[in-house]
Order: C-alpha cells, then sequence, then structure tokens
C-alpha cells in the first residue's frame, strides 16, 4: 500500500498539487489527519493552518474516518420535483449505513438518484432504496 | 450475428444498462458501448440496426430478440425527440463509441484542430468571434472577445481552463459531452490552446462525476499525441459547489481554499497561478470544433437575436420525456415543457419551471411563450444559466423551494463576502418565520435601552415579507459572485408568482387570471 510519504512524492511536482494530494490522502486512509496534515504542510511548504483550511473547505476531505458504506442520495432540485424528501422522511433507521446529502449527480431526468460504492442508481422508489440500503450495510 | 449498441452513459448505468447488456451477451450478440442519444426516459436503449427498443429490463431482451417486444419505438434517428432537434454539439450522440479514435476520425473528429493548424491563432479566433459563440457556462459572454484579450495580454505562459463543475440542478450536458464525446472536449481546448497561444489546458471535473472523470483520463491518454505540443490534465473537484464560479476554480486548482476572487483583474489577464487564462464551459469549448470545422458563418447562422448557435437544453424534473435537447436559441420555455417534454411524469398540472439550475428563476405557465434566449429571459427577471430546466407539478411548495435555495446558498457560501454567508443564513430564518406565519418580536438586544434606533415593537408577516425583498435585494447587488447575487432569483420569484404560499394575499388581478 501506499505511505502518505509516497503520495505526496507522487503529485509533488504537479502544479496546484494539494488538491490532488488530498484526494489520495483521502481515497487511501478515508481520512484526512492532524498527522497528514502536518506532512503535507511540511513537504509543500505551507502553514498546517493553509492545509487545515483546504481540508475543512471542502466538503469530500474529512479529518476524521467513518468506517460506515456511505450512500450518497441527491436532495436538489430536480430529484425534489421527482419526490426524494418523501423518499428521504421514509428511510430505514439503519446505523450501518451513512447516509449523505449530495447535490446533484447529473441524472435530474430520472431521479431520485443515489450513489454509493462508485455505482450510481435511478428512479429510486422506497423498496429500492431500502434494497440499496440493505446490500451496502 | 446481431450487433446491439447500448450506451454506457452513466445515466444509462444507472438505469441498469449494464444488466441488459450483459443480457444481450449472453444471449449470443455482439454489444457495442455507445453515447447516450440523450432520450433518458427510454433508458437503458437498445439499438438493433437503428431501430430502438427501451426503457429494457433484463426479462425484456428475449422479446426484442425475438422481434415481438413491445418496447420498440422504431428508427431511432426519426423518433420526433431527436428528428427535431439541431444537434451541433451532439451530432455524434448515440452514433459513436465515446473513447474509439477511429469512430472519432470517421465522423468527422480534428477536422476543426486540422483547420485552425492551417489558418493560425488570428484567423481562428476570427472565425469563433464571426460564430457569435457566447459563454454556455451562465454569463453568456462572447468566446472570440475572451480568447482575443488571453491573446493580446502578455505572459511567461497561458493557460486553457475547462469548467466541467456542472454543480446545476437540472444540468447533465457537460457530463454527457465528457462521457459521450470526450474528443470533441479535447479538441476544442486544443482549438483555445493554439489559438491564444496556451500550452497546457486544465479539465476541473468535479468528483461526483466519476464515470465523466475516467472517461476523460483514457481520453486524454489516447489524444495525446494528435493534441501535442498541447497539453490536456484531469483535475478533480472536491464537493464543493462554488467552485463552478471561475475564480474560485482557479483557487480550487492552485490548492487553495475555492472562495471567489474579487475581479478584476479579469481571469482573461491574470487567471490560474497569476498567468492569462481562458475559463469556457465544457459546452463552450465543445461547440469550437464544429465550427472550426463548418465555418462560423453556419453556427451563426442559427439562433435568436444575439443569442448565436445551438443550446443543448436539458429537461428534468418531474416531466414525462426528460432528457437532452439541442436546438437553435428561439424555441419557446412552453413548446419545451409541454411538446417535446410531454408535460409531468405525474400527470398531474405543471405548476412551475425552474430554468438555469438552483439560482434560476420559477417561472409559472403564464411565461411559457418566453423565447429561449439569454435576453428575453434576462428581461422576465429570469436567466437560462446552463440551460437546465426543472419541471414541478402542482404538489410544489414554493416557499419551501424559496427557503431551500436560501438554504443551499448558506451550506454551499465559500464564506468571502458578507451578503452571501450572512444573508442566506438570515434567509432561511426569515423564510421559516413567514412559512410559520409567525411574525417576529424584538429579540433581547433589540429590547435594550441602549439600541435606540432598534424597533420595540413586533414585525408583522406583511413587514417580514418586504424584509425579505430587502434581504434579496442586499445579496443580489452586495455579493461577489453569482451564488450569493443569484439566490434572490429563486426566492423572488417564488415570491412574485406564489405569493399565496407564503401567506401573502393575491392581488385581484392576479387573482383573476
Amino acid at each position: 500500500m501506499e505511505s502518505l510519504e509516497d503520495i505526496i512524492a507522487t503529485h509533488a511536482e504537479r502544479e496546484g498539487p494539494l488538491l490532488p494530494i488530498l484526494h489520495a490522502i483521502q481515497a487511501r486512509f478515508g481520512e484526512v489527519s492532524e498527522n497528514s496534515i502536518r506532512t503535507v504542510a511540511k513537504a509543500l511548504n505551507l502553514t498546517r493552518a493553509e492545509v487545515h483550511g483546504v481540508v475543512s473547505f471542502y466538503h469530500d476531505f474529512h479529518e476524521v474516518a467513518d468506517p460506515r458504506p456511505v450512500l450518497k442520495l441527491c436532495r436538489s432540485e430536480a430529484c425534489q420535483a421527482r419526490g426524494v424528501e418523501a423518499l428521504a422522511a421514509g428511510l430505514p433507521d439503519d446505523h450501518r449505513v451513512k447516509v449523505e446529502t449530495i447535490y446533484c449527480l447529473g441524472l435530474c431526468s430520472v431521479g431520485p438518484n443515489a450513489m454509493a460504492a462508485g455505482k450510481v442508481h435511478a428512479r429510486l422508489d422506497r423498496a429500492k432504496l431500502a434494497a440499496l440500503m440493505e446490500s451496502l450495510a | 450475428m446481431t450487433t446491439v449498441r447500448i450506451s454506457d452513459d452513466a445515466l444509462a448505468l444507472a438505469c441498469g444498462a449494464d444488466e441488459v447488456a450483459a443480457a444481450f451477451a449472453a444471449a449470443g450478440c455482439t454489444v457495442e458501448r455507445v453515447s447516450s442519444w440523450g432520450m433518458h426516459w427510454l433508458e437503458p436503449l437498445a439499438e438493433i440496426d437503428g431501430e430502438g427498443f427501451g426503457p429494457l429490463e433484463v426479462d425484456d431482451v428475449a422479446a426484442v430478440l425475438a422481434g415481438t417486444s413491445a418496447k420498440a419505438i422504431g428508427p431511432i434517428a426519426e423518433h420526433p425527440f431527436i428528428a427535431r432537434q439541431q444537434r451541433f454539439t451532439f451530432a455524434r450522440a448515440g452514433r459513436t463509441r465515446p473513447l474509439s479514435l477511429d469512430d472519432y476520425a470517421a465522423s468527422g473528429g480534428w477536422a476543426g484542430l486540422a483547420k485552425a493548424r492551417a489558418m493560425g491563432p488570428e484567423t481562428t479566433i476570427a472565425e469563433v468571434t464571426a460564430s457569435g459563440l457566447r459563454g454556455r457556462g451562465g454569463a453568456g459572454f462572447p468566446a472570440g472577445i475572451k480568447w482575443t484579450t488571453v491573446a493580446r495580454a502578455p505572459g511567461a505562459r497561458k493557460y486553457i481552463v475547462c469548467n466541467a463543475d456542472e454543480g446545476d440542478s437540472a444540468t447533465f450536458a457537460d457530463r454527457m459531452v465528457m462521457e459521450g464525446d470526450p474528443f470533441m472536449l479535447i479538441e476544442g481546448m486544443a482549438i483555445a490552446g493554439l489559438a491564444v497561444g496556451a500550452g497546457k489546458g486544465f479539465v476541473y471535473i468535479r468528483s461526483e462525476y466519476p464515470h465523466a472523470i475516467a472517461k476523460m483520463q483514457a481520453a486524454v491518454a489516447a489524444s495525446a499525441p494528435i493534441i501535442a505540443p498541447f497539453e490536456v490534465e484531469i483535475r478533480v473537484g472536491a464537493g464543493a459547489y462554488v467552485c463552478g464560479e471561475e475564480t474560485s476554480l482557479l483557487n480550487s486548482l492552485e490548492g487553495k481554499r475555492g472562495e471567489v476572487r474579487a475581479k478584476p483583474p479579469l481571469p482573461a489577464l491574470e487567471g490560474l497561478f497569476g498567468m492569462p487564462t481562458v475559463v469556457n464551459n465544457v459546452l463552450t469549448l465543445a461547440a469550437v470544433p464544429w465550427i472550426m470545422a463548418q465555418g462560423g458563418a453556419a453556427y451563426a447562422a442559427v439562433g435568436f437575436g444575439r443569442s448565436k448557435g445551438t443550446m443543448p437544453i436539458q429537461i428534468a424534473g418531474n416531466v414525462k420525456h426528460g432528457g437532452l435537447f439541442e436546438v437553435g436559441f428561439g424555441i419557446t420555455l412552453g413548446e419545451l415543457v409541454n411538446d417535446i417534454g410531454g408535460g409531468t411524469a405525474s400527470g398531474r398540472p405543471v405548476r412551475a419551471v425552474q430554468v438555469g439550475g438552483p439560482l434560476g428563476a420559477f417561472h409559472p405557465p403564464a411565461d411559457f411563450h418566453l423565447p429561449f434566449d439569454y435576453e428575453a429571459f434576462a428581461a422576465a427577471d429570469g436567466l437560462i444559466g446552463h440551460a437546465g430546466l426543472t419541471v414541478f407539478d402542482d404538489n410544489a411548495d414554493m416557499s419551501k423551494l424559496a427557503r431551500f435555495a436560501m438554504s443551499f446558498c448558506a451550506a454551499e457560501s465559500c464564506g468571502k463576502c458578507t451578503p452571501c454567508r450572512i444573508g442566506s443564513t438570515r434567509g432561511v430564518e426569515l423564510i421559516d418565520r413567514i412559512r410559520a406565519r409567525a411574525g417576529r418580536a424584538a429579540d433581547k438586544v433589540e429590547a435594550l435601552p441602549q439600541m435606540h434606533n432598534a424597533r420595540k415593537g413586533a414585525r408583522s408577516l406583511a413587514e417580514e415579507v418586504t424584509l425579505l425583498e430587502d434581504l434579496c435585494e442586499t445579496m443580489k447587488f452586495g455579493s461577489l459572485c453569482a451564488l450569493g447575487g443569484f439566490t434572490p432569483y429563486p426566492v423572488l420569484s417564488a415570491l412574485k408568482h406564489w405569493p399565496e404560499d407564503f401567506g401573502v394575499a393575491v392581488p385581484e388581478a392576479d387573482a383573476a387570471e
């Protein structure tokens, strides 16, 4: 497995390397920890505050990993028009799966939509959503 | 052996295209994965010798192959949804394999780049200027003028940045270009690079589009020798909606917080890493190869008023026939929603259509005469933005949608300017009180004796509504970028057209309609 140092070395020579590095760290470790922030800051000659500011700005980076599988449910207007709010209100109370709100997967004509484990799912109804959550858990 | 063509676009996959494709393969067919035709209600759509079948499920495969399927739609290219379109940017949609260089070259690919190379930078810019192409990201700024500015700007290096941070709800045309015809976008970037003297281009794709990222990365690797010495690099966003704003996108590319920059300086003069930079939307750059190959005049011959050429319009939300509809500017909103979209999917009457994503106005059916054109929508207190349409039926609660607009702005604000950062949160609170018909008494601080100018009495519902209008005014004119500046569009349009949802008495003239 790639180490933190390997990740930094892979991307350090790119123009504007911070986001690619943070993405790789998030993908590898499931989080961008305080320790990672220190190491990245040192390697790129940035302050910890600067790196922390970037990590906390973007929704995709998390400072603490959540081991649960994630279901990203689109709650934006087009999915609202197709009834996602009723689906969200009736979500099973399942703590094994982390349900995150996402704004738009670009499948707006066939909503409600969700993404989980890199796969996209459209035309969700209550039964399909429950089955999807069960398959993730 | 039968050849079956099925899209591998993310939308088709989400609807189960892989399973259907596997079923055809298991039945002994050759399966070709092509781009999507854009008829989303029919996905997964299979094509056999030009005949379409959809929306398919695995159980339908046997009937399709036996010729007895009830899901046959006839020749796809003659389907009214396709036949009524004028496809320039989406000419290859449904017809080619996205990552096949042979398919791309055989369908006129690289002709624009070859022509640009033969013509030289100045003539190339002149051709784009003559086409009247305007920025498709929403602002509608003429591409030729932007390119001229960058070409003339002094700089050690120059950059082409493709804005593929398509965060607006009801928009998916950028995604379809990247997943369906990635080489066209790369060709457009290479032409732009040649025209302005830039050696490198970045495509900034939002992380919510993993399929587009994968296709673009593969396409960049495959086409590198063709576009050399120009280079393209794919960068992935990190879930910030505001990074669709060009200066915020540039900060994000540089590895900073995606905060908006004040303009001036314009990115055309001081953009990425302080260098002159062309920032164009996917659809803008993707229109360029066609313009170069067919000529700017041919492009300008289509359109309406100052809006030249075609617009890939995205019909979404609660609509029967949703999908991608590319047509010359000037088609009316009513034609798009009723004739082409077929009305609502739920079969109920249309109550509102939001045009231009989360920052676009809600239009009532009374606006259906509006022609699709930048200026016509601006005159009706709206915008066309990235040309996404979200249709709502009569179950829509317009004050709830207005609240959503404010809460979305609060969630996605970059925090740099006060009207957007604070105003959006105050807006949510205000709309909550209006929805509860609660009014508001003076709070603890306002009640203090030293707060001489603070009001001591309660505010009525009517005064709360006036306050909301004032807040929108402040956000509209005081925000740095379109996020805070345009959030008032959905809020005020909802308030104007559906005052009853806010508990405001309907004026008699409107009530008579």
